[in-house]
């Protein structure tokens, strides 16, 4: 069962060559990336991620707004019952930072030099089950 | 009978969570344990939506059409369903879904549902999973399921074996007459559509198809390509037509999906298309056919996961051995194995 993973552009920044490396690395690590395109508004993100049903949310922040952007994202996930869904960042983070993304829910920051490697195996130790089916069925 | 979470999951979709849908989609895509029940509990909310098939070559304009259809249906009210199929990689199993890049429009719609679907081996066009996700939607209430296939070749036919109207989206430049008079994908389009017709070479892409039509229709002898998307009486006797069934002659649509132009036209004729299965009494004909595809496609993977529950691995392995050591036809491997079932 494939992970579902969703490479999102957040905000007004038009560089997505990043983002398109990544995707074509989670690909060919058998991975299937939902990808949106550039200048996504945090409900666009949200609502694909939602119908996706994807198992990681991917943001490509090089404009620094993440910390404008990354709290709205995640407060409309987790009103869409998603609250459980893992939030990767890559781009231009600076340290000082990285700790309120991550008190905001992030669970894992990639700026530049991190190899691609390094992310899948990130996502693939995250992602236990694919699509919450044994995690659902225990409920009740 | 589907577990307690899942019949939970089946009632809330029903109510319209559209975060029970997405699981279930998932769940349907995953061939998860027990949701055979949940499709079983499903099959008697389907057979309400139209289900629209759009296919064609990579880079026609397949996700920007499907994009401006969808807004004007909803201009409309019409609630719409998308399933959105992209190829997954032969040699890691991943995939990139890129066909919602061009759907942004429909952000923020209730009304609007996407879904993009990995191939996931099937080579026909669609996923194994479509037509169950189509029929999870039809459930859910959208009065329209919109499929986009993967970009088509020329045999990537199974769309015409799950849709009731089949779009079938060329562009200008893509290839002389000879390829219009190819069999395969363009003999299974109810509609064609010649997008981007803005650029150069749309009057040659226009003609190349007319000409197919003429000479691929036995109905249209010459002057019906004239009146292309009217519906005129044929006599046919040997197809047990008689001259009160009109025969449907597959009109060609010119558009230009990131300007909107002519999707007045596609949808005047889809609803045309719409019309005359209705009307003309083929509609139950063709669902039949349909549904006796499907029965044949499911009984075939349940034979064969069967076969290979069953059979002693040895057996098989030996089997093989023989073959390749010219021991053994293949024909004659099969009639052996069939004894072990």
């Amino acid at each position: 069962m494939a992970i579902r993973v969703l490479i999102a552009k957040p905000g007004l920044d038009g560089h997505d060559r990043g983002a398109k490396v990544i995707a074509r690395a989670l690909r060919d690590a058998g991975m299937e990336v939902i990808y949106t395109g550039l200048r996504q508004t945090p409900e666009m993100i949200a609502e694909a991620a939602l119908q996706e049903d994807v198992d990681v949310v991917g943001l490509s922040i090089l404009s620094g707004a993440h910390l404008a952007l990354v709290p709205r994202i995640r407060e409309l996930m987790i009103a869409n019952e998603m609250g459980d869904v893992p939030i990767l960042i890559g781009g231009i983070i600076p340290d000082e930072d990285k700790a309120k993304l991550q008190e905001m829910g992030v669970t894992g920051i990639f700026g530049p030099g991190a190899s691609t490697d390094e992310i899948i195996d990130f996502i693939n130790t995250i992602v236990k089950d694919g699509d919450g089916f044994e995690a659902a069925s225990k409920t009740d | 009978m589907a577990s307690k979470p899942l019949q939970k999951l089946t009632e809330s979709l029903l109510q319209g969570n559209r975060r029970a849908l997405s699981r279930l989609l998932s769940y349907v895509e995953n061939e998860r344990e027990g949701v055979d029940d949940v499709l079983a509990a499903l099959f008697p909310h389907t057979g309400k939506a139209w289900i629209i098939g759009i296919t064609g070559a990579p880079g026609t304009g397949k996700s920007s059409l499907v994009n401006t259809l969808a807004k004007a249906y909803r201009a409309h009210g019409t609630t719409v369903g998308i399933i959105a199929v992209d190829p997954t990689s032969p040699f890691s199993g991943g995939a990139i879904l890129g066909d919602r890049i061009r759907m942004r429009d429909l952000s923020g719609d209730a009304g609007v549902f996407i879904r993009s679907m990995a191939t996931r081996g099937s080579l026909g066009g669609l996923a194994r999973a479509t037509r169950d996700a189509i029929r999870v939607l039809d459930a859910a209430g959208f009065d329209l399921v919109l499929v986009e296939t993967v970009g088509a070749g020329q045999s990537e036919v199974d769309i015409v074996r799950t849709a009731h109207t089949t779009v079938l989206v060329e562009a200008p430049g893509l290839g002389d007459d000879v390829q219009a008079i190819k069999a395969g994908i363009l003999e299974i389009a109810d509609i064609l559509v010649v997008n981007k017709a803005d650029r150069p070479g749309v009057k040659k892409t226009v003609a190349a198809l007319k000409a197919m039509l003429e000479l691929g229709h036995p109905a249209s002898l010459g002057q019906l390509v004239a009146h292309h998307g009217r519906l005129l009486p044929v006599e046919d006797k040997a197809n047990g037509r008689n001259a009160e069934t009109p025969m449907w002659i597959p009109p060609i649509v010119q558009t230009i999906a990131l300007e909107t132009t002519g999707i007045d036209d596609l949808m005047t004729v889809i609803e045309a298309h719409r019309n005359h299965l209705v009307d003309a009494k083929i509609f139950a004909q063709i669902e039949r056919q349909q549904i006796e595809i499907e029965l044949h496609d499911r009984l075939r993977e349940t034979l064969m996961r069967r076969f290979l529950q069953d059979i002693d691995d040895a057996i098989l392995a030996d089997v093989i051995a023989q073959i390749q050591a010219r021991r053994l036809a293949p024909q004659t491997a099969i009639e052996q194995l069939l004894r072990h079932m």
